[in-house]
């Protein structure tokens, strides 16, 4: 299967081509609901993450809330 | 902008319309552990918690998450942007916490210097605009300065809160004639944020009218940080009582508080 390389938090990282972000979100075990993902500084909506295919050179940034102050 | 509405209120804490019966914020850095955390903001009885937005570890998806301890179900989530230091990286965040949690009122906190943590508040304003432009409701950190207060004011915060002293410094509140400034003249909730050390140094805050602390350090880091949490909600209270009670006036001299008739 041909890879695309993109970058993910900060650290390069191929993947499928055509991967959508749903499937990178399950890949990597980390539940939808709790993360905001943000492309090439762009925010994706959470209802689009299934529709969302990756494309190489993306910057990919999955955050969550933690603690602070 | 002179269209903001009194929004002060002697019984509750209420920010951007809504209403909250907590006037203590606690934040949520710095605790041992997310249960600990869990039991201080309890203990506190708070009703709003400041979080942070940062990273996924990739490598370890499944360690623990704060919204597994301190549910948003039960706590207003109070997202910050505390690490940013221009206005675009704070408006960047707040956009990414919003995505993720769905909520508009945030805390923005916009630093210049590493060592000391205050605030840029050219920055700060810069951000507060774009922010408020987009839809958000922001409760803004800023210097003790009632200029500056009434400048963010005017441009839509929806609370400012002056610190008390540096973030994490337990120094206690280091310019009371400023804070009691812009306590009294402000029309949006006037909250200390950064500073308090200890119960005596949140209920200054509240004596001199402010509508509420914003505190964090102060309960992790104590030896016992639950009973400290307790502490601070108490203090909180005993201030704000003594705010709307009215303080006696000061005098030079003693004055007896026996009757000097009858005396034997």
């Amino acid at each position: 299967m041909k890879e695309v390389q993109i970058q993910l938090n900060g650290e390069q990282r191929n993947v499928p081509e055509g991967m959508t972000i749903a499937a990178l979100l399950e890949d990597l075990g980390i539940s939808t609901g709790k993360v905001a993902v943000e492309r090439n500084r762009t925010i994706e909506a959470r209802s689009g993450f299934g529709q969302a295919e990756l494309q190489a050179g993306d910057q990919l940034e999955i955050v969550r809330f933690v603690g602070g102050g | 902008m002179s269209s903001v509405k009194p929004v002060r209120s002697a019984e509750n804490l209420v920010v951007a319309g809504r209403i909250f019966r907590s006037r203590l914020i606690v934040g949520t850095g710095k605790y041992r552990d997310y249960a600990e955390n869990a039991a201080a903001a309890e203990a506190a009885g708070a009703e709003i918690v400041t979080v942070a937005v940062r990273r996924v570890n990739i490598a370890n998806p499944n360690e623990p998450m704060l919204v597994d301890y301190l549910s948003p179900e039960k706590y207003t989530f109070l997202p910050n942007t505390a690490g940013c230091f221009t206005g675009e990286d704070a408006v960047r965040t707040l956009r990414l916490a919003r995505e993720a949690g769905d909520w508009n009122l945030v805390k923005l906190e916009v630093l210049s210097d590493p060592d000391t943590l205050y605030p840029d508040m050219i920055e700060t304003l810069h951000a507060l605009k774009l922010l408020v432009a987009d839809g958000f409701e922001v409760m803004v950190y800023c210097s003790d300065d009632p200029v500056m207060c009434r400048r963010l004011e005017d441009e839509g915060a929806a609370a400012v809160m002056p610190l008390g002293a540096p973030i994490g410094s337990g120094l206690g509140i280091q310019n009371p004639l400023n804070i009691r400034l812009i306590a009294e003249q402000s029309r949006v909730p006037v909250l200390v944020d950064a500073g308090v050390g200890t119960a005596s140094d949140a209920a200054v805050a509240m004596e001199l009218g402010c509508d509420g602390v914003l505190l964090n350090t102060a309960i992790a880091e104590a030896a016992d940080p639950i009973r400290m949490a307790k502490a601070m909600k108490l203090a909180v209270k005993a201030g704000r009582e003594a705010f709307l009670a009215g303080r006696m006036a000061t005098r030079r001299y003693g004055a007896a508080s026996s009757p000097k008739d009858g005396l034997l």
